[in-house]
């Protein structure tokens, strides 16, 4: 990011998240003791706050989640003046509207496809998220969804950062948004082996089997630093270095050495203009699956030496949101430089022997101050990083 | 009469999610219901639930009123 002609920095976040609902909500719940529910859904997110009665019923939760995470982002930086051709949004998603795909295959299972709903596919459609985001907020500049799966909000979040540094817009609200758990979606992923037995995320744990699978959204408003300054507002964070690499190996399994997660961090140093030692604390994917895990932590003690500095994973708590963890993480990331802590790796009691890190346990833990690292690793082989830094 | 109306005005409050009190026979609803053409193909399938005919889309193509869907539901059913 550093080589290109402008500087990204964050002047806003919005979280939906079953952690809570709203910057201090998930801040205390990142930091408090694991839910114990096998899967980890968004309570009332106040979505009459933002959408009238017909809306919901034209949209989405993964959308609707979108949407009351950018209202609560562009709020928290202040609803700045914005010129809408320089305002863009990248809000991703790994899966889209799969609860509304399966209500009218039942549908036309029952009633015939004279009765499929004529929303289907805009409700369904994985771009769906970001179109009503970017027509919500009026921003006409550029509009994505990357899908990369659990790795399409790091990705976003990268890939507008770009859009702001090349000078090309001013702002972009970035990040990503799930809400997939539907029953067939959860014995798919169930099937795989992907998931916990037990319901338990414990990221890094010895008795770690599997993840938790979760909804919600995050959001983050990249602005470029001058326009930030001029109207004077509150800057959390600049992002220094994203990255994208991707393992070529096996469409689920990472690739078992970590060199897909090496590289990926490496580059994002590199476009940061950094090296290892400036990093001050990983926020990892820790998934809380076996191979990721292993994977992630034998790529950072590659990268970073061992035991390297502080790492957390905040799926103990929040779970897995798919393509919205990425996101969400990034907002832990940022909200860590704002507030000076790192969160604790919940639900994690025996770090495996094998995981070679300094791994944060119990309590949340004060964060030197430094640059920031957030990975994610999506089915398909993509791999994401993201480098925060407090503004100098 | 006043039953069929009765009934499209219970489709169009759940289709449309309008105030019932919104719905008279003049209603246009594209601008007095808020309805874009999407929610007009749902209305019209809700119509052809609740009275148990069939629509094509040619037919329900120049209906802006509320009367106007009155008119094309009724002729369905003397048909």
């Amino acid at each position: 990011m550093r080589s290109e002609s402008k500087r990204v920095v964050v002047t806003g976040v919005g979280v939906v998240s079953p952690a809570g609902v709203g910057i201090d909500e998930f801040w205390s719940g990142i930091c408090a003791e694991a839910p114990d529910t096998d899967i980890r859904r968004v309570g009332d997110f106040g979505v009459e706050q933002f959408l009238s009665e017909k809306e919901v019923s034209r949209v989405d939760r993964f959308s609707q989640f979108a949407i009351a995470a950018a209202e609560m982002c562009v709020d928290d930086a202040g609803r700045p003046d914005v010129d809408p051709d320089r305002a863009g949004v990248f809000v991703a998603t790994g899966i889209g509207g799969i609860a509304t795909l399966e209500t009218q295959v039942e549908t036309r299972l029952n009633r015939g496809p004279r009765r499929v709903s004529p929303f289907l596919v805009p409700m369904m459609m994985g771009n769906a998220a970001t179109g009503n985001v970017s027509m919500r907020l009026g921003y006409r500049g550029p509009s994505e969804a990357t899908v990369t799966a659990c790795a399409s909000s790091t990705h976003s979040i990268g890939n507008a950062a770009r859009v702001v540094a090349s000078g090309r817009c001013n702002v972009m609200i970035a990040g990503g948004s799930e809400s997939s758990l539907t029953e067939t979606a959860i014995a798919g992923f169930g099937n795989m082996t992907a998931l916990s037995k037990l319901g338990i995320s414990r990221p890094f744990d010895r008795d770690r089997d599997g993840f938790v699978i979760a909804e919600g959204a995050a959001v983050l408003m990249l602005e470029e630093l001058e326009h930030a300054r001029a109207r004077g507002a509150r800057i959390y964070a600049e992002l220094v270095g994203a990255s994208n690499t991707a393992d070529a190996h096996h469409i689920t399994a990472p690739e078992p050495s970590g060199r897909g997660a090496v590289s990926c961090m490496r580059f994002a140093l590199e476009d940061a203009g950094m090296s290892p030692r400036d990093i001050k604390h990983i926020n990892a994917h820790g998934t809380s699956t076996p191979l990721n895990d292993a994977a992630e932590a034998q790529a950072c003690v590659e990268v970073f030496g061992e035991p390297g500095p502080p790492v957390t994973s905040i799926k103990g708590v929040t779970g897995h949101s798919l393509g919205g963890a990425g996101a969400t993480e990034a907002v832990a990331s940022v909200l860590t430089i704002s507030r000076g802590e790192i969160p604790p790796t919940r639900g994690t009691k025996n770090v495996d022997p094998e995981v070679k890190l300094d791994v944060v346990l119990d309590a949340p833990r004060k964060w030197i101050p430094g640059p920031v690292i957030s990975n994610s690793f999506g089915f398909g082989g993509h791999n994401g990083s993201l480098i925060f830094a407090p503004l100098d | 009469m006043a039953d069929n109306f009765d009934k499209m005005k219970e489709v169009i409050v759940s289709t449309l999610k309008v105030d019932a009190d919104k719905v008279t026979p003049e209603a246009r609803f594209k601008e007095d219901l808020d309805a874009d053409s999407l929610d007009l193909v749902e209305f019209v399938m809700g119509l052809e639930e609740t009275f148990d005919i069939t629509v094509e889309d040619e037919e329900s193509a120049g209906v802006q009123t509320v009367q106007q869907a009155l008119d094309l539901v009724e002729s369905k059913q003397n048909a």
